[in-house]
């Protein structure tokens, strides 16, 4: 494992990733609002922009596509929320709770 | 004219298609395109026949005119039609068109107010036109068509009123008897072109040219000739109703008397006759004669024979049926003995004189509404017209020397046979006999005495009924005077009909004949009607004779010939029930065998089969179908319970799935062999 310049070995930023990465995917496990599967899948997202990043910095040439990458990253997940909330407003409309495992009126 | 004397059966064929299509509307409802047509035809015979007879010295006309078109081709060989105009298609063409012509009048007033009449007529041109044809025809072929065809056209007349059982049976009876004979007439033919190798009878190539061939030793040590003639006889025997095919003739009688007139007394029964004449060489070149023996014996035993059961019927037409097998039985036998020319001058007088006897009958039947003779008797006053013609043919048909047509041509057959066998000869006498017998008795009972019926109110018959009678009866008397023993026309034209070599045969086998008038058979002939006169009258006129008195000793015989011979009773016995016992066997057979054991055997065989498949297919087939069936629903049962709908089960799956490949690509990482092989591209 080489260290970067900034002194500080890539498995912290990994460590902080990887972390955020389970936070988000226990909350996605047992978030019950839509919302907050939303939430947990940003932080998903977020996780994988961290590693991106620190394996952009810390290639032995450093490069922008790790950052780069990031940037769709956050587009994808902008257009993702919006999508996701404009589904949530209609099932809230339609059902009057954004509750995930209670939205069963098309499972045969 | 000659040249176009295929027109002359043409003409009736096409009133034929005319009557039955366009009867009802046609005139005279039908009738006259008939008689228009047969008219033409019969003028048209008389023409042929006047340039025939006035051209009959000159080198054209002489013996034969003949001409053949192509009709069929058959391998490397045409079979040809045509026809052709000798002495013998002149007599019997204008016998033909005379008596049909004069019939087809009288009909007008015996069928009037038949709800069929179109149609009587029609079938009565379609058989002008067979009959011509047959007489006119130059080969085989074509004469077994017209024969067979004027055999349907007496099927269809015999059958006209087909509303009665009798006559249905009768006109059924008549086609099988006559097909009977018909089968030999084929066979016959068949041989002739197998040795032959053609239908045509005239020519370099054909059939008479080259009967040599035949002249080998065939089945039973015949020669093939004898077998060839014989076997052409069995179609004049079925056709002419000779022993032992006679028994169709009197029940023939069922169809309208007209009817009897042409067809079962003049023409079509005369054509056996006819056939015989035609295929004369055949028998001449036979030099055993045998076939011809056969001829004569079988036409004297029939002349014999029938002429006796005419002495015990009481049904004025059945008389005269059994008179006219008696009479074409006469022909035959003549034929056999070599009286080529006096057959045929029979057949030419007996045509006219029966189609009278068979009209006149016909206007008696119209007048009284019955045929029963024991009902009639004195007719004379109140049917003078018909009295009259009726006794001249009757003399006619006995055979009264020099005044009469058949008295001609009977004594010309008996002074044939004279020289060639007596006991044909004496058969022949006794013949006459019996015929005057039967035939005063018939005029003495119908005409004389009192009316022993005064139910019925006899009236004479119109005069288009009378008129084809009073010229019968005229001809009856004068067609005899072509043949007349001193200045035998008829015999100087028919004996070329045979050809040179075979007319020689024949002038070698009547040999010392005493050519001219003869003596003892004109005394015999001459005996024969005046006994035959003088017992009718003793009996039947003024009671001199009581037969009855007989009935103790002679009571058997009166009833076998009454019942003629049980002849029917015997073939009823013998050949039908032995027919119907044979179809009885087959039928059962059929039954049994053919349908119960194989094709219900095949069946049930089948089924069975078809059941043990159907079994298969149940269980094994669809269970292998339904099984995937079943496997699929159950896995998929099983299955769907992992489909909850809910994301966060996805999403634990997919983390419990991602843990256990982690941890699985994590334990190949330390391992020598990757047990998945994802872990060995980490290598």
């Amino acid at each position: 494992m080489s260290h970067s310049a900034y002194g500080i070995p890539i498995s912290w930023f990994l460590t902080v990733g990887a972390l955020l990465f389970c936070i988000g995917l226990f909350g996605m496990m047992v978030r019950r609002s839509a919302i907050g599967m939303l939430l947990s899948i940003e932080l998903m997202l977020n996780a994988a922009n961290i590693n991106l990043l620190a394996f952009g910095s810390y290639l032995r040439v450093p490069t922008i596509a790790g950052q780069v990458f990031a940037i769709f990253v956050i587009t994808l997940a902008a257009a993702e929320a919006a999508i996701g909330l404009a589904i949530i407003i209609n099932i809230y409309r339609l059902e009057l709770h954004i509750e995930a495992d209670k939205i069963t009126s098309m499972k045969f | 004219m000659v040249e176009h004397a295929w027109l002359i059966p043409l003409l009736p064929a096409i009133a034929f298609g005319l009557t039955l299509l366009f009867g009802r509307r046609g005139p005279g409802e039908g009738a006259y395109i008939a008689i228009a047509a047969i008219c033409t035809s019969l003028a048209m015979s008389l023409i042929v026949a006047a340039r025939w007879f006035l051209a009959g010295g000159s080198e054209a006309y002489h013996g034969l005119y003949s001409v053949s078109v192509p009709w069929m081709p058959a391998g490397s060989q045409a079979v040809e039609t045509g026809f052709c105009i000798d002495a013998l298609s002149v007599v019997m063409l204008l016998v033909v068109t005379i008596v049909a012509s004069l019939v087809q009048i009288y009909s007008i007033g015996y069928m009037h107010g038949d709800p069929r009449y179109p149609r009587y007529f029609a079938f009565h041109s379609l058989f002008a036109a067979a009959m011509l044809t047959l007489v006119i025809a130059n080969n085989m072929l074509l004469m077994f068509i017209s024969w067979e065809l004027v055999g349907l056209t007496s099927y269809l007349l015999i059958g006209f009123w087909f509303e009665r059982p009798s006559a249905m049976r009768a006109a059924k009876k008549a086609f099988l008897v006559t097909r009977v004979g018909d089968v030999g007439f084929l066979a016959g033919m068949i041989l002739l072109y197998l040795k032959t190798g053609s239908f045509n009878l005239f020519g370099a190539n054909g059939v008479f040219e080259n009967l040599s061939r035949l002249d080998v030793v065939g089945p039973f040590g015949l020669p093939l000739l004898a077998v060839a003639g014989l076997l052409l006889f069995c179609g004049a025997v079925g056709k002419s109703a000779q022993f032992p095919l006679h028994v169709w003739l009197p029940d023939a009688m069922e169809g309208p008397t007209p009817v009897s007139a042409l067809i079962h007394a003049a023409t079509m029964v005369a054509a056996g006759v006819y056939l015989v004449a035609r295929m004369y060489p055949v028998y001449l070149a036979d030099s055993s004669g045998t076939a011809l023996q056969v001829v004569a014996y079988i036409g004297a035993f029939t002349a014999l024979f029938a002429a006796t059961i005419g002495l015990a019927q009481n049904d004025i037409k059945r008389v005269l049926a059994y008179s006219t097998i008696s009479q074409l039985g006469y022909m035959i036998m003549s034929l056999g003995v070599f009286g080529y020319v006096a057959a045929v001058f029979h057949l030419m007088t007996h045509a006219f004189f029966k189609a009278n006897l068979f009209l006149g009958a016909g206007s008696v039947i119209h007048g009284t509404g019955t045929q029963d003779i024991r009902d009639m008797g004195g007719l004379r006053r109140k049917m003078p017209w018909t009295y009259w013609t009726f006794l001249i043919s009757t003399l006619s048909l006995c055979g009264v020397p020099f005044v009469t047509a058949g008295g001609w041509s009977k004594e010309e057959i008996l002074a044939v046979a004279w020289h060639t066998n007596r006991l044909v000869f004496a058969a022949g006498a006794v013949c006459a006999f019996v015929t005057t017998c039967y035939m005063f008795r018939l005029v003495y009972k119908v005409f004389h005495g009192e009316p022993r019926n005064k139910d019925i109110h006899a009236h004479e018959s119109p005069r288009v009924m009378l008129a084809p009678l009073v010229i019968l009866a005229f001809l009856a008397i004068s067609a005899g005077y072509v043949g007349t023993p001193w200045a035998n026309v008829f015999e100087h034209n028919m004996l070329p009909v045979l050809g040179h070599s075979y007319a020689s045969v024949l002038e070698h086998r009547l040999e010392g004949m005493h050519h001219g008038f003869n003596p003892v058979v004109f005394f015999v002939a001459l005996t024969a009607v005046a006994l035959g006169v003088g017992l009718a009258s003793a009996i039947w006129l003024k009671p001199l004779l009581r037969i009855e008195r007989l009935e103790p000793y002679l009571g058997w015989l009166a009833r076998l010939v009454e019942n003629k011979y049980y002849i029917d009773e015997i073939y009823q016995a013998t050949i039908i029930r032995g027919l119907m016992l044979a179809s009885w066997i087959a039928f059962k057979f059929d039954y049994w065998v053919i349908d119960y054991a194989i094709v219900n055997g095949t069946a049930y065989l089948t089924r069975l089969a078809s059941q043990l498949y159907g079994w298969f297919d149940r269980t094994v087939v669809d269970g292998v179908v339904n099984l995937v069936g079943w496997t699929t629903k159950t896995v998929g049962n099983a299955l769907r319970y992992l489909q909850t709908g809910v994301a966060q089960h996805y999403v634990f799956l997919t983390v419990v799935a991602l843990i256990i490949i982690s941890l699985a690509v994590l334990a190949g990482h330390y391992r020598e062999e990757a047990w998945i092989p994802i872990a060995g591209f980490y290598r």
